[in-house]
């Protein structure tokens, strides 16, 4: 074949474009199919992965420059009152802490009574976000934190205020998640009131949760807290997740029209916990005795966590 | 290829590197649905004045990149970005020709095969979708054409 010089000089046909196109269509609906019936393709995500992370730390960087610069040039008297307002704070959360503690032991000595398991407590870590999906309808987001960590598929996530999503898809050095208020994501969720169960759908919004499975007498009214149940095994029991919003019945209908909001502000968060939980032992779930009567797995595994250190000094 | 080939598709690389940067950094909320689809843009143009070199085997790994940094089905946007510069590719001549207007126009229709294409890949997978979000960044692409078109052909022309 003749060689041109120059694209713009050579108006004749590109060689075999109608087989390369074939190719290109066929290799993509075979990707997609594989990604959408099963998980096989995860090592192609993770290789690709490997060379967007650059991208998404430079992008990411302009945002990390800012945040440094107001928090460097931020005045002393502004500092000052964030410091006395931390102060407040601390002292109001080591009185509940305190409380807390009394409470464990309470609660520690009550399953004794009942001879059941200890409540493990779960390893916490921070990460932070580093992009969002560009898509308002499907809420992902992507945390700085991989494989290399530790962190794994369906693992939970959540900030200071109650459950932001869990991790969608691992990579080596960052995590595709998603948050509960993307619309394909359902939550097991109970009612702290009176361990009402259902199941909470993301809607597309991030102030509004849907909870499709109540009966119209359902004993739910709006405040309720809903928490995590830990039924659906991807999440520990006992995390905040929203508060009751509306509570419409509706008299020919199966079911009410609940709906509820989100406790963390999920549009806002930076910063993420991804919790590691505490699995009880195998041989602790076929002989419950020794687990139950004496505390030493429960101590353990409380200095991972670290936020009741603190309380307990 | 000639020794110059290594040189002239840095610079167009670097131009794709931008765009794909530039669809994923983070917006406000309301903004969110306006952004346009930088990485077509940028593949069509490419597609339309250096076909030999950026045609749909780059547009298909570029799409494949877009994939992973968006988190969407792997192979949706490969396939859109393929199917889109297939069809730059077999009408660049016309298109070099065509008045700003014009070109603005079938840019417009491009824009609208590729989120057709996502539209239905979404349907088809059963990934619920907003009409809107599909509409509004081929408008605003199309908008953004003519500074693309003269950004592009800046560089293209520090390049030749």
């Amino acid at each position: 074949m003749v060689t041109y010089r120059s694209d713009n000089s050579n108006p004749a046909r590109i060689p075999a474009l109608g087989i390369r196109v074939l190719v290109c269509v066929a290799l993509s609906v075979l990707l997609m199919v594989l990604d959408h019936r099963q998980d096989h393709l995860s090592t192609i995500r993770k290789g690709v992965g490997i060379a967007v992370y650059p991208l998404q730390v430079i992008v990411d960087s302009p945002f990390r420059l800012w945040a440094w610069i107001t928090e460097s040039t931020a005045d002393r008297s502004e500092l000052q009152r964030e410091l006395a307002r931390l102060r407040a704070e601390r002292v109001l959360t080591r009185a509940e802490l305190q409380q807390l503690t009394a409470l464990r032991a309470e609660n520690d000595r009550l399953r004794d009574l009942l001879d059941a398991r200890p409540r493990l407590r779960d390893e916490i870590r921070v990460a932070e976000i580093m992009a969002v999906d560009a898509n308002p309808y499907r809420h992902n987001f992507v945390i700085d934190l991989g494989e290399k960590d530790g962190v794994y598929n369906g693992q939970a996530i959540i900030d200071a205020d109650g459950v932001i999503g869990q991790v969608l898809q691992t990579g080596l050095t960052t995590s595709q998640a998603i948050l509960i208020s993307d619309p394909s994501h359902a939550l097991p969720v109970e009612v702290s009131r009176n361990g009402l169960r259902t199941i909470a759908n993301g809607t597309g919004e991030f102030d509004r949760l849907d909870l499709p499975f109540l009966p119209n007498n359902a004993d739910i009214v709006p405040g309720d807290v809903l928490v995590t149940s830990g039924l659906g095994g991807a999440f520990p029991a006992g995390y905040p997740v929203a508060v009751v919003a509306t509570v419409n019945r509706i008299p020919q209908a199966s079911f009410a029209d609940v709906t509820a909001a989100p406790s963390s502000a999920l549009d806002q968060v930076r910063e993420v916990l991804l919790i590691w939980s505490a699995e009880p032992e195998p041989s602790e779930l076929e002989n419950p005795e020794p687990a139950a009567t004496e505390p030493e797995p429960d101590e353990a595994t409380s200095t991972e966590a670290d936020a009741p250190e603190d309380g307990d000094e | 290829m000639s020794s110059g080939a290594y040189s002239q598709r840095l610079p167009v690389l670097a131009t794709i590197v931008i765009a794909l940067m530039l669809s994923i950094i983070p917006l406000p909320d309301s903004l969110e649905p306006f952004r346009p689809d930088w990485v077509v843009l940028a593949l069509v143009y490419w597609a339309m004045m250096l076909p030999r070199t950026w045609s749909v085997g780059s547009a298909w790994i570029v799409g494949l990149v877009l994939d992973v940094a968006q988190g969407t089905l792997l192979g949706q946007h490969a396939l859109a970005l393929c199917v889109v510069v297939f069809v730059t590719v077999r009408m660049h001549l016309l298109m070099r020709v065509f008045p700003a207007g014009q070109l603005m126009a079938s840019v417009f229709s491009l824009l609208a095969l590729y989120q057709f294409i996502l539209f239905w890949v979404n349907g088809v997978a059963g990934i619920p979708v907003d009409a809107m979000h599909y509409w509004a960044p081929v408008v605003s692409g199309a908008v953004v054409w003519p500074i693309v078109n003269s950004l592009l052909n800046g560089v293209r022309m520090r390049v030749h």
